[in-house]
C-alpha cells in the first residue's frame, strides 16, 4: 500500500485477488473521489466484500495471491455488516476506544448525538436493538473523521422500516461530513436511492458504471431494470 | 455460570415454568423449605447416636461434634491448623494460577507459544496430579514444598486450559474491528482479548479452586505434622471421630466459601451479559 495522501481519492488499479487458485478479483479498476458516494452491487460471491477488505487494509498487499495498486486516503473507517461492538464495553467506550485524541470522549459523545444515541451512551451493547447497534457502529466510524467510509452491507440485517431510517441517517451524515463512501450492497433500490454512482461487480471487475439522476430522485425504474439485468435478474419476471 | 451465549436472544421463561425466578417472599419461603431435609438428616443422625445405633468410635453424634468444634477452637488447634492449610493453598494457588495464566495467554496469542507450550501441557494434564505424591515426597521431603507444589500443579492445568481456550476463542471479527479502528497492541489486549477470554478463564478459576482444596486434603493426609489434615489424622490415632468430622466440615465450608467468592467475581465481571440473573450459577 502506498503512502496515504489526505483528501486524495481512493484508487484501485489492476487489482487481482486469488484464493487458492480461485480468482475473485481480476484486474479491477476503481476510483472513489473525495466526497463521492459510490455503491457497489454484485451477486453474492462476486468479490464485493473482498474488495472492501482490501480497501480497509484487512487483506494486506504483502499476502500471497494479491497484486495491483491500492491507494487509499489518510483516514479510512469501516461499518461492518454486523455492528461488531465489544459487548463488555459501554456504547460510548465502543465509539471512543482506539481513538487517540485528547478530546476523544467529547468527540464520541458528539458522534453518538449525531446518530441519536445519546441516551444509550452508557448502555451495554447487547441491550441495543439491531438499528441502535448499527447506529453505534456508524458513530464509531464517523468519529474517526474518515476521508473514505466503507460500508459493508450495514443495513442487510435490519427490518425494512429501520433500514429506511438508516438510509436517511447515512445521507444526512454524508451531507454534513462529506467523506467518500463506498457502500457494498446487494440491494439495488438501496444503491439507487443513496449513491452518486452505482457500480456493478461481475467476473472480478467493474462491469457497469451508472450515474443516476441528480437528487431528489423520482423515477429510477429504467435504471433499476438495467442494473437488475446486469446482475442476472430478469426484472419484472417475478411479477 | 450462565450458559447463555452473548448475542443469543434471551427470553424470559413462560410465567408458569419452574425456572421462573420466584418473587422475593416466595424465594425466602423456598430458602426455608430447602433446609427441611438437611435438618432432618442431622436429627436422625443424633437419634441414631443417642440410641446407640451408631457407635461413638465410628461416627460421633452431632452434639459431640459441635462440642469438639468448640474445644479445638478454644485450644487453638483448629485456628492454627486452618491458618497453616490456608497459607499452603493460597501460596500454591497463586503459583499455579499465575503460571497457568501466563502460559495460557502466551500459547493462545503467539504461534511459537502455542507450539512450544501446548503439546507438553496437554500430555501432562492426562496424568492425575495426585499420583505424583510419592515422587514429590522423594524429591521435596515432607515439609511445605511438596504440599504447595501439589496445589500449584493441580491449579495450573484447569487455569491454563481455560485461559488458552478463551484466548483462542476470542471473536476474530472483533479483532478485525479493533484493527480498523486503530487499537494499539495494549488496547487490543485490554479491551478485546482479556474480556473475551474472561468467561472461560473464570470457569477455570472455579474448577482450579476446587482442585486446590482437594490437593491440600490429599497432601496433608499423606504426610503432615501441621494443618487441617494433620488435625484429622491425629484425631484418627485417638479414635476421635468428633474431631475428624469437625475437620471435614471445615474443609466443606472452605470450599463453599471460595466458590461463593468466585461467583461474586463472576457476576461483577460478566455483568454486561443481559442473561445474568439471581437464579443462575
Amino acid at each position: 500500500m502506498s503512502a496515504p495522501t489526505p483528501t486524495a481519492p481512493a484508487h484501485v488499479a489492476g487489482l487481482v485477488r486469488d484464493f487458492g487458485g480461485r480468482r475473485v478479483l481480476d484486474g479491477l479498476d476503481l476510483t472513489v473521489g473525495p466526497g463521492e458516494f459510490v455503491a457497489l452491487l454484485g451477486r453474492s460471491g462476486s468479490g464485493k466484500s473482498t474488495l472492501l477488505r482490501v480497501l480497509a487494509g484487512l487483506d494486506g498487499t504483502d499476502e500471497e495471491g494479491i497484486a495491483g495498486t491500492v491507494e487509499v486516503p489518510g483516514s479510512v473507517a469501516v461499518a461492518f455488516q454486523e455492528p461488531r461492538l465489544l459487548p463488555w464495553r459501554s456504547v460510548r467506550d465502543n465509539v471512543r476506544l482506539g481513538l487517540h485524541r485528547d478530546d476523544a470522549p467529547e468527540a464520541a459523545d458528539r458522534a453518538l448525538a449525531e446518530v441519536g444515541l445519546t441516551e444509550r451512551a452508557d448502555a451495554w451493547p447487547l441491550t441495543l436493538s439491531g438499528g441502535e447497534a448499527q447506529r453505534a457502529s456508524l458513530a464509531r466510524a464517523l468519529v474517526r473523521e474518515p476521508d473514505l467510509l466503507l460500508l459493508d452491507e450495514p443495513f442487510g440485517a435490519l427490518d425494512a422500516l429501520t433500514r429506511i431510517a438508516m438510509h436517511d441517517l447515512v445521507l444526512d451524515l454524508w451531507g454534513r461530513h462529506r467523506p467518500g463512501i463506498l457502500l457494498v450492497t446487494h440491494d439495488v433500490d438501496e444503491a439507487l436511492a443513496l449513491a452518486d454512482r452505482v457500480l456493478v461487480l461481475d467476473d472480478g471487475r467493474i462491469a457497469a458504471d451508472h450515474a443516476p439522476d441528480a437528487r431528489p430522485r423520482h423515477d429510477t425504474a429504467d435504471l433499476r431494470a438495467t442494473v437488475l439485468g446486469e446482475l442476472g435478474v430478469i426484472a419484472g419476471a417475478a411479477g | 455460570m450462565s450458559t447463555t451465549l452473548p448475542g443469543a436472544p434471551t427470553r424470559a421463561p413462560a410465567p408458569s415454568s419452574p425456572a421462573d425466578p420466584p418473587s422475593a417472599p416466595r424465594r425466602r419461603a423456598i430458602a426455608w423449605q430447602r433446609w427441611i431435609s438437611p435438618v432432618a438428616i442431622v436429627v436422625v443422625w443424633q437419634l441414631a447416636s443417642s440410641t446407640g445405633l451408631l457407635a461413638e468410635d465410628e461416627l460421633a453424634s452431632p452434639v459431640r461434634v459441635v462440642r469438639a468444634a468448640v474445644d479445638v477452637t478454644a485450644s487453638g488447634e483448629l485456628p492454627e491448623g486452618l491458618a497453616v492449610s490456608l497459607a499452603r493453598v493460597v501460596v500454591g494457588f497463586l503459583l499455579g494460577a499465575v503460571l497457568g495464566l501466563v502460559l495460557g495467554v502466551w500459547s493462545g496469542l503467539s504461534r511459537w507459544g502455542g507450539l512450544l507450550v501446548d503439546p507438553p501441557v496437554q500430555m501432562l494434564r492426562t496424568l492425575p496430579h495426585l499420583a505424583l505424591v510419592p515422587l514429590f515426597i522423594l524429591w521435596f521431603g515432607v515439609q511445605e514444598t511438596p504440599k504447595v507444589l501439589l496445589v500449584a500443579l493441580g491449579v495450573l492445568f484447569p487455569i491454563y486450559l481455560n485461559v488458552h481456550a478463551g484466548v483462542r476463542g476470542v471473536d476474530p471479527k472483533l479483532l478485525e474491528m479493533a484493527r480498523v479502528s486503530g487499537f494499539d497492541r495494549r488496547e487490543v489486549l485490554r479491551h478485546v482479548v482479556v474480556p473475551g477470554a474472561l468467561p472461560s478463564a473464570l470457569t477455570g478459576l472455579r474448577l482450579s479452586l476446587g482442585i486446590a482444596w482437594l490437593s491440600i486434603v490429599v497432601a496433608e493426609t499423606v504426610s503432615s505434622d501441621s494443618g487441617l489434615g494433620y488435625l484429622i489424622n491425629d484425631a484418627r490415632e485417638f479414635l476421635r471421630t468428633d474431631v475428624i468430622v469437625v475437620g471435614l466440615v471445615v474443609y466443606a465450608l472452605l470450599g463453599l466459601g471460595t466458590d461463593a467468592l468466585v461467583r461474586r467475581v463472576e457476576r461483577r465481571a460478566l455483568r454486561w451479559r443481559p442473561a445474568i440473573s439471581g437464579t443462575e450459577s
